[in-house]
């Protein structure tokens, strides 16, 4: 089970820099080659569509960087981009200023009110994004449970308009977005130790002075990773803002869909999906040399 | 006196995250037993007409066994290769074990309209769109990451020196996993095998690319009753996708409940058996 596989193997490797391949080969050892299927798997069903699609956006309809001048010459699609920013920021602002207080209390109470929190954390968390869109639209919509509610207690005429509005789009996209960012802060506070706050207090610190001088700054590797997996995951929502948004909403995941399924310009919706990736890539790699995203990630289930 | 007040209005904050959090569910479960065909709140009259609606309807039917099918192949495969893998990680020795490492995570990251994009363009060259074998295929990607996180979690406190004797005791490599190693992470197994199951049960984001008239998944299905005009049949259905899906997360607590506690008996166990010697 120790012996590397590259003994077995060595006859099939004819021909090639044969002793660069078995040196690549003979790092693996034989648990190591285990995990060879899978890698397989995922490098030929979702790397390489990837290629192509990058491929495509650089060939269709013709060679050259024709798709991503487009993007940046149109104001319709320059404002989509645009939209795409600004409702990831507004919808990671919002989604801290409420995760944060709500981790906090969490780490204050008893164990029996923590396992009922953290239960309602995770009741979004596993129900589909599909239903629970759907129910945002019924109680967003004009004759929804929030206006009708307000309309019997007397509190309004006519129905806030709500559904198809950027507030809308953000009530939708932050419930969709809190248990990502509640698990990581907790997690992150449960790690601190509370007699620093009692040290500071005891050496003359008032409570509150004590909370923002010693436990918000030690809050912040928890607090940096919520931000950066909302955002980012903010900026390539499609169902939400699909059902929630209006046309003057519209994010860059719709684009890509509509210019798919209604008007068929494959290497342009390629063009855009790239953007998409190459800037989530980006935003992962600069900010993963700040945030231990793996390991958040790793605890995320 | 500010400490109390502060603790009140922290309380009053988290008691509406809560409800927030928990909206959807108020929403749609009473939605779902209304009788009215525009789904209004409060929900009036209550019957099964939705529900009745959606048994009878074979269109229904048909994109739900769809569904079941490709989450319990997408289960299979990605449990399959996601032990293999996580073998590998906690054990082996491996080359680039940072990049891949991030190669298995990557699905988690990148936003599901690219993926299904991608997966899109490839698959309409291979004829591949619309086929329970297309759907497996990328399911399996997005939910392995999901059944390596947790298996990985398993095999850590795994105790080696248990399949070291079973081992020493003659058993080969295949027979030690399978007789000793994959019951002492079967709980973490199938809690992978559980989320890779929902992933796929639940995904429509890839799966609207992917569907067509030949093949329709219940999610795509659920998204054209909601998009073109709400159709309340929607409602009775995410009513039962969300009992299932919390039944089956209950049942699991129960079994990582009973693992604990049988943990906690043999941590018992043998530290009298420490003592003893």
């Amino acid at each position: 089970m120790t012996s590397a596989p590259a003994d077995s193997s060595t006859g099939r490797l004819r021909g090639r820099p044969l002793s660069l391949r078995l040196s690549l080969w003979a790092r693996f050892d034989g648990w190591g080659a285990l995990v060879l299927p899978l890698l397989v798997v995922l490098v030929l069903v979702f790397g390489l569509p990837l290629a192509v699609m990058l491929s495509r956006s650089l060939t269709d309809p013709s060679f050259g960087l024709q798709n991503y001048s487009d993007v940046f010459a149109n104001s319709v699609y320059l404002r989509v981009l645009g939209n795409t920013f600004l409702i990831a920021t507004i919808v990671t602002a919002v989604t801290l200023a409420l995760a944060y207080p709500y981790a906090y209390l969490m780490t204050l109470v008893g164990p029996v009110w923590r396992m009922i929190m953290m239960g309602l954390v995770l009741v979004p968390f596993w129900t589909s994004i599909l239903v629970r869109s759907f129910a945002l639209v019924l109680f967003l919509r004009d004759t929804g449970a929030f206006n009708s509610a307000l309309q019997s207690l007397g509190v309004i005429d006519e129905p806030i308009p709500l559904i198809r509005t950027l507030p809308g789009v953000v009530f939708g996209m932050v419930q969709v977005a809190l248990p990502f960012a509640v698990l990581p802060i907790f997690a992150t506070m449960q790690g601190i130790d509370r007699r620093l706050l009692q040290a500071a207090e005891s050496l003359g610190d008032r409570p509150a002075g004590a909370f923002w001088r010693v436990f918000v700054p030690l809050s912040v590797p928890g607090v940096a990773a919520a931000v950066l997996l909302t955002f980012v995951q903010a900026l390539g929502y499609y169902i939400t803002p699909a059902l929630l948004g209006g046309p003057k909403n519209t994010m860059i995941g719709e684009l890509i869909v509509q210019q798919v399924s209604t008007v068929l310009r494959f290497g342009f919706a390629a063009a855009l999906a790239t953007l998409l990736l190459v800037t989530t890539l980006l935003l992962l790699v600069v900010a993963g040399r700040f945030v231990d995203l793996q390991k958040h990630l790793m605890r995320q289930s | 006196m500010t400490k109390i007040l502060t603790r009140a209005g922290l309380a009053i904050l988290a008691a509406l995250i809560g409800v927030y959090l928990i909206l959807p569910v108020l929403i749609v479960v009473p939605m779902s037993f209304s009788d009215s065909s525009f789904l209004t709140f409060p929900p009036g009259e209550l019957s099964l007409r939705w529900f009745r609606n959606l048994v009878e309807d074979p269109v229904w039917i048909g994109s739900a066994l769809a569904s079941l099918k490709v989450a319990l192949l997408s289960a299979v495969s990605s449990v399959v290769l996601g032990v293999l893998a996580s073998l590998a990680l906690v054990r082996g020795r491996m080359p680039f074990r940072n990049t891949i490492i991030a190669i298995l995570l990557a699905p988690l990251i990148v936003p599901y309209v690219i993926i299904g994009l991608a997966s899109y363009i490839v698959f309409l060259q291979l004829g591949l769109t619309q086929t329970t074998l297309g759907f497996v295929l990328v399911h399996t990607c997005l939910a392995v990451p999901y059944v390596v996180i947790n298996v990985v979690a398993g095999l850590v406190s795994v105790d080696r020196r248990v399949e070291m004797a079973a081992m020493s005791l003659g058993a080969g490599p295949v027979t030690t996993f399978f007789q000793v190693t994959l019951p002492l992470i079967l709980p973490s197994v199938l809690s992978g095998g559980l989320f890779a199951f929902f992933i796929s049960w639940d995904e429509v984001v890839t799966a609207i690319f992917l569907s067509g008239p030949e093949l329709t998944t219940l999610p795509v299905q659920m998204w054209s009753g909601i998009r073109v005009q709400i159709d309340p049949t929607v409602a009775a259905i995410s009513t039962i996708v969300m009992l299932v899906i919390f039944g089956s997360f209950i049942v699991l607590g129960l079994t990582r409940l009973i693992r604990q506690l049988a943990h906690r008996r043999s941590a018992t166990n043998s530290s009298a058996t420490n003592t003893g010697a």
